[in-house]
């Protein structure tokens, strides 16, 4: 970054944690407006976008991905310390993501599927949301998240209110687009009714039954939609596999499948942990 | 940081900017003669191989898709590939264009990303992007445009940029509209131009006098420049099936790393924008060879700084492409073709804008994966990788602590190193001892 101008700016820093950086990678895809954002804010940390660093503190951290090391324990309560608002972009930081499937299985069961030599790796058993660790300012939802949103919540902070962001269903949106309802049509099932709006009702529009990507919405009865789907028709399998993706283990989406007979055949050969550890 | 005699020194540097992901590099130099150098990734491990392992194979593209958000598109289709392999069917002919039209619109985005955004302010000695278009802002807002129409294509197609939801194995959920796809032409006309400024801009840069004799390894696709399947070749002349190459690209895990190290044959190779164009310029339409010769690059690019000239050409390559299959599409119907599991194992491979990208999986009869490898751009490039690094410390031993520990970070991002595609990155420590 060059010098500042005489307009002191607010310093915006992103951080990384296991992720896939597309979440972060979003913020540099708001094309037309990204040059505007690096006038209104100070870019102070960013190691996908800049080789400079401004120590803190920041006004704003953006926080992308889930918490699986010790080093990331470590980390995350600096990022706290040093950060006015600390907002979590996506799923994985929001409700630790797909790598959070290895909470469901014996600890060590994953790594052992991957790696030679497990003793080289310096990995946590569990992936946590980064609210397990820390108090977080703002939750924004997504795998990944929509760009829009993002630029909303930098919007919003910049001028100190709240972000205006939907928690109704997906559902909603496709009722607000005018899509016809796939579950009903019964060609597909459909978390729509239990996931978060964000993504303008985006698998529907296609034809192929929501996914969950965005996690819960509020007030999410998830139980009631996976009845209502298997008395259509839909295996218990389909529904347990569809709930523990990238947003597996936020609480409406984990009890939602463990309500499911079929939980344990989705996950494959290791049992579920009777240790909870979420 | 620095430190050191008259006989040694220690350069460090933390968290490598501008790649994916969190990796660092070291390198120790003794008597001015560079003992050790290695890459260290220490992007925290997913285990995508193993959370694979019991789902469905129709959930393979969205779950691996999750592995990077800067190249989704590639793992979604190698995995298609892979999977459709299994099975034992072959798509159609116009699923198979538009996935191609699909990846085209990844190739755009990621090329422009890299070469604007990651790679160009190295060569112009800025710390990033914003930095440069303090400079030279229509320079950068012609990167950001290109990069938009990159991701305009893979919405229109995809549904979105990052994580598309329309692919799935035998095809797409929907096909989309004539009408949306044909709009896409005047986007794509304005980026093929910007493009072929691209190419006349970063051919002026000054790149360091650094060649390498790598083993180029890239796919080989029937008469045409490589991107949604082929047959993995070398330069040295290998032509062999993905189920061969699979078994003779034989991956280690290493101490220092959560990506593995991948040789062929027991040796190091390079996949990528420079493996691609050795193997295979040779198909690249006109339009493309009239700007390699402009540029002045002859039949290969063996320098790793030139990359970014190569993948301005690849950007040209990819928007003309895209323009050509806007300007033939058909759209498939039915948009998938039906498919029926049985037990079996598949090899899909494709290029990756930053390299060559192998997935295998072995199904049950119910369609239930068993077993999965997915063998990452980063984790083959990476011990090329570390012999560029040794080659351009022993050249730049003459540089002071910063100017060295700068152009070893750019040897990194010569290759445009997908760390958490490969943990499977950069914390630079040379030491000089």
């Amino acid at each position: 970054m060059s010098a500042d101008t005489a307009v002191v700016r607010p310093t915006l820093a992103v951080w990384k944690f296991a992720s896939c950086d597309g979440c972060q990678l979003s913020l540099l895809d708001l094309e037309p407006e990204l040059l505007a954002i690096t006038r209104a804010v100070r870019i102070a940390h960013f190691t996908e976008m800049t080789r400079a660093h401004v120590e803190g503190p920041y006004d704003v951290s953006l926080v992308e991905g889930s918490i699986t090391t010790d080093d990331d324990v470590a980390r995350i309560l600096e990022v706290r310390e040093q950060s006015r608002y600390l907002v979590t972009i996506g799923a994985c930081a929001a409700t630790g993501g797909i790598q959070a499937l290895r909470n469901f299985v014996e600890p060590g069961a994953f790594p052992a599927m991957v790696y030679a030599h497990p003793e080289y790796l310096r990995a946590l058993d569990t992936s946590t949301p980064v609210s397990a660790h820390v108090a977080v300012d703002y939750e924004l939802r997504g795998c990944p998240i929509d760009r829009f949103q993002l630029l909303e919540v930098i919007l919003a902070l910049l001028a100190h209110r709240r972000p205006i962001v939907a928690t109704h269903s997906v559902c909603q949106e496709c009722k607000a687009r005018g899509t016809v309802c796939l579950a009903v049509l019964g060609e597909s099932a459909c978390l729509g009714p239990v996931t978060r709006a964000g993504c303008n009702a985006l698998c529907p529009s296609v034809g192929r039954g929501c996914f969950g990507c965005f996690g819960p919405s509020e007030g999410a009865n998830v139980d009631s939609l996976t009845q209502w789907l298997r008395s259509h028709g839909h295996a218990d399998v389909t529904l347990a596999r569809l709930l523990q993706t990238f947003n597996a283990a936020a609480p409406d989406f984990r009890e939602g499948a463990t309500n499911l007979v079929a939980t344990k055949v989705t996950l494959g050969a290791p049992p579920r942990s009777r240790k909870e550890r979420l | 940081m620095t430190h050191g005699t008259n006989r040694s020194r220690t350069v460090s540097a933390e968290g490598v900017a501008r790649v994916e992901g969190e990796g660092s590099l070291r390198v120790v130099v003794h008597d001015g003669i560079v003992s050790e150098v290695s890459l260290d990734i220490f992007e925290p491990p997913r285990y995508f191989e193993a959370m694979l392992v019991g789902r469905h194979f129709s959930e393979a593209p969205d779950i691996t898709a999750r592995i990077c958000g800067i190249c989704p598109v590639a793992y979604q289709l190698t995995a298609c590939a892979a999977m459709e392999d299994a099975v034992g069917i072959v798509v159609g002919d116009r699923v198979q264009l538009l996935r191609r039209l699909l990846y085209c619109g990844e190739w755009i985005q990621s090329h422009a990303l890299h070469v604007y955004l990651l790679h160009a302010p190295d060569f112009l000695m800025c710390q990033d992007a914003v930095e440069l278009a303090e400079r030279e802002p229509s320079v950068i807002e012609r990167g950001l445009a290109l990069k938009r129409t990159g991701n305009l294509v893979m919405e229109t197609v995809g549904g979105r940029a990052v994580h598309p939801v329309n692919v799935r194995v035998g095809g797409f959920y929907s096909a989309p509209e004539p009408a949306a796809i044909a709009a896409l032409a005047d986007p794509l006309q304005r980026a093929l131009d910007a493009a072929l400024a691209t190419v006349n801009w970063v051919a002026g840069f000054d790149f360091p006098d650094v060649t390498s004799s790598y083993r180029f390894v890239a796919l080989r696709q029937d008469g045409r420049y490589a991107i949604d399947g082929g047959r993995p070749g070398s330069s040295d002349g290998l032509d062999v099936t993905p189920q061969h190459f699979a078994e003779l690209s034989v991956e280690e895990h290493v101490a220092r790393s959560t990506a593995l190290h991948a040789r062929l044959d027991g040796r190091s190779y390079l996949t990528g924008p420079l493996a691609r164009y050795a193997l295979n310029a040779s198909l690249l339409p006109g339009v493309v060879r009239n700007a390699a010769r402009a540029a002045g690059l002859g039949e290969t690019c063996v320098n790793p700084f030139q990359s970014i000239v190569v993948r301005a050409l690849e950007l040209v390559f990819a928007c003309d492409e895209a323009l050509r299959l806007v300007a033939q599409y058909e759209p498939p119907a039915p948009a998938a073709d039906a498919v029926v599991a049985r037990a079996g194992v598949g090899t899909g491979v494709t290029e990756a804008p930053r390299g060559l990208l192998l997935h295998q999986y072995e199904i049950d009869a119910d369609g239930n994966i068993v077993h999965a490898r997915i063998m990452p751009p980063t984790s083959q490039n990476q011990l090329s990788i570390e012999e560029d690094l040794r080659r351009v410390v022993e050249g730049g031993l003459d540089l002071n602590d910063d100017d060295l520990r700068w152009r070893c970070e750019q040897a990194v991002r010569n290759h445009d190193p997908c760390i958490s595609c490969a943990a499977h990155f950069l914390d630079l420590k040379v030491e000089h001892s």
